[in-house]
């Protein structure tokens, strides 16, 4: 257990310097933005005097290795400024939109989850068959979907055409009011409220953007349970197993996928950065009130601040996240600490 | 001397021999063949190729459903969409392309270096890659074409970037696993520089399997560069390109013009499809037992 211990505090330690790394890759990238918060702070009327006041208040007159300092000891108090456009510190800013971008994500992966996981697993059980083929087929063409075409064309189908979709504007429509927050997700907190009709205006608007993502997704997770399977299958303990006569669902599930899933854990940890990527794309196409809109807002109007703090905000979740994962795996598989 | 290239001969044409039949039992991967070429074609022939001129605007024809005359319709403006998306391929095309190559040229000194040397070398660069990793690639793209300013020449900067640590990472693993091989060894012993046996001993060891990297990452460079362009970035109307035919097209398709935003997503998407198939299939030609 003490090695085991040590191993996840070495893990830890390895994801300190990425961390850093990453703080000052941010902090250069939105130094290096076109544009002077400070013309843009004080507005259309404003004399090079009040400019020059504004950036001195807002610290942009002092070298840059003192302004990363300063950015330092702000990150440190959890201050990650003001946003230019909305007037409000950006963290709050963030924290207020996170739940609905993580909303989205997170149905999003299980929906893949769901699909890929099986596909992989039949795929892997008839090699060569036409339905390996198709799962060839039908993942590359996922991969290659450009997620704000897909976007846009689930909603020609389904709300133009068919109608069965409400219109792409966000989280929830404006005849429901929003449940009261507890998680933020507004799919938890509706069901915790009790209030079934804004849970299912809320379950009718997350749909389409929801499977935009997940068709992006699929074709990982397909290809990565269909190789571990197929490696796992070959395997002596499965021979064994085949000769003791157990039932092939048995082997198929009981033994073969259980051993799979591990890689296909570590896969989902790329996954979600890939589809926090996407996010941005298909946040835009449903007007999706998440992180990415934010970013892509702030991008328009040279807002420093905002996307300084959601690229940050992108990459320490992603660090974490996978920080977790690996842990995880470690406390999961028997075979890591031994060795 | 003879005897020797009479040796080569049966090897090289044993090589042609294993590639003709993959394709025979791969017909998906002759398919990705035919369909580069088509891209090919016009991406270099593009203006010439097509009816209208992709940014003459007819405002008489505005926003005509496909017909002869009009295959793909007509936009907002009354150009012609099928024009204007054969006539992008070059655009779309060379920005992955010159992406692609620089982060490949880049990516591989990089990682030889670092697998050939090792050391504080090796350490530096995989914390370096570890970094760049850790941002959601897209967003990085996002900020850093921000940063840089909102140009073509940015863009394909851009995706350059996040593509490097994909082929330093390859490159580095390749290179370390034969830094002390027989023939390495071999080849110093034989007078060889440290420099010249890294560029010509081992890194084309590397090439197989970076050529597959290429193709996949070329339809990945593509839909990158297009949804950058699809955010607002790099590319400007009213030049033709996918991403942004499609951002504009977006605005239509809650009233029923679909052809606007259908059609080059369309294209964009054959595009990626193609490149993804083809890595596929050059993946199962350079190595048949890591197909998956």
């Amino acid at each position: 257990m003490s090695r085991r211990l040590h191993m996840i505090l070495g893990r830890v330690a390895q994801a300190i310097p990425v961390l850093f790394g990453v703080v000052v890759i941010s902090f250069l990238l939105t130094r290096a933005l076109p544009g002077d918060p400070a013309a843009y702070f004080a507005g259309p009327a404003a004399d090079a005097a009040s400019i020059a006041e504004i950036r001195e208040a807002l610290g942009l007159d002092k070298p840059l290795f003192q302004q990363f300092l300063f950015y330092l000891r702000d990150l440190a108090r959890g201050d990650l400024g003001l946003s230019l456009s909305t007037g409000q510190p950006v963290m709050q800013d963030l924290a207020m939109r996170l739940p609905a971008s993580l909303e989205l994500t997170l149905v999003a992966l299980g929906l893949s989850c769901l699909i890929a996981i099986p596909l992989g697993v039949l795929a892997a059980t008839r090699p060569g068959s036409w339905i390996d083929h198709l799962c060839r087929v039908l993942v590359t063409a996922g991969v290659s979907m450009p997620t704000f075409f897909t976007g846009i064309l689930l909603i020609y189908v389904f709300y133009y055409l068919l109608g069965l979709a409400p219109a792409p504007l966000g989280r929830l429509d404006f005849l429901y009011l929003p449940p009261p927050s507890v998680s933020g997700f507004y799919l938890i907190d509706a069901a915790l409220a009790g209030d079934w009709q804004a849970w299912l205006g809320a379950a009718k608007q997350i749909v389409l953007p929801a499977i935009t993502l997940a068709l992006f997704t699929l074709a990982p997770i397909a290809r990565m349970t269909r190789a571990a399977m197929l490696s796992a299958l070959s395997a002596d303990f499965i021979r064994t197993a085949r000769a003791a006569g157990l039932g092939q669902g048995k082997i198929l599930y009981g033994y073969a996928l259980r051993n799979a899933l591990l890689p296909v854990v570590t896969t989902l940890g790329m996954v979600f950065s890939f589809s926090l990527g996407a996010n941005v794309l298909v946040e835009k196409v449903f007007a999706w009130p998440g992180i990415g809109s934010y970013a892509v807002e702030a991008l328009v109007v040279s807002d420093y601040a905002a996307v300084q703090g959601f690229v940050l905000a992108m990459a320490v979740l992603f660090v974490l996240l996978n920080l977790v994962i690996d842990i995880a795996y470690a406390l999961i598989d028997p075979r890591i600490g031994l060795s | 001397m003879a005897q020797i290239s009479m040796n080569k001969q049966p090897a090289a044409s044993s090589q042609w021999h294993h590639i003709l039949y993959v394709l025979r039992e791969n017909p998906v991967t002759m398919l990705a063949f035919a369909l580069l070429g088509m891209f090919l074609l016009c991406a270099i022939l593009g203006p010439a190729l097509v009816p209208y001129d992709p940014l003459a605007t007819n405002a008489a024809r505005a926003l005509e459903p496909p017909s002869w005359e009009h295959w793909f319709g007509t936009d907002n403006l009354g150009r012609d969409v099928f024009s204007r998306v054969v006539v992008a391929t070059r655009l779309d095309l060379s920005i992955s392309v010159a992406a692609v190559a620089l982060s490949f040229v880049i990516g591989a000194m990089l990682g030889a270096v670092a697998g050939y040397w090792g050391g504080w070398l090796d350490a530096v660069l995989n914390r370096l890659l570890d970094t760049i990793m850790a941002f959601p690639l897209f967003v990085l793209a996002m900020g850093v074409v921000a940063a840089l300013g909102n140009t073509i020449e940015n863009i394909i900067y851009a995706t350059a970037l996040i593509n490097i640590p994909f082929y330093a990472r390859l490159v580095r693993a390749e290179v370390n696993i034969r830094r002390d091989a027989g023939f390495a060894q071999a080849a110093k012993l034989a007078g060889n520089g440290d420099l010249r046996v890294l560029a010509l001993h081992i890194f084309p060891n590397a090439l197989p399997p970076m050529m597959v990297q290429v193709s996949l990452n070329l339809g990945w460079a593509i839909l990158n560069a297009a949804g950058l362009s699809f955010i607002g970035l790099g590319v400007r109307p009213p030049t033709p390109e996918w991403g942004i035919m499609v951002a504009e097209g977006a605005n239509f398709i809650v009233s029923g013009e679909w052809w606007l935003a259908l059609f080059p997503g369309l294209w964009l998407m054959l595009a990626v499809f193609t490149f993804n198939l083809l890595g596929d299939g050059l993946r199962d030609m350079v190595d048949p037992r890591k197909r998956s």
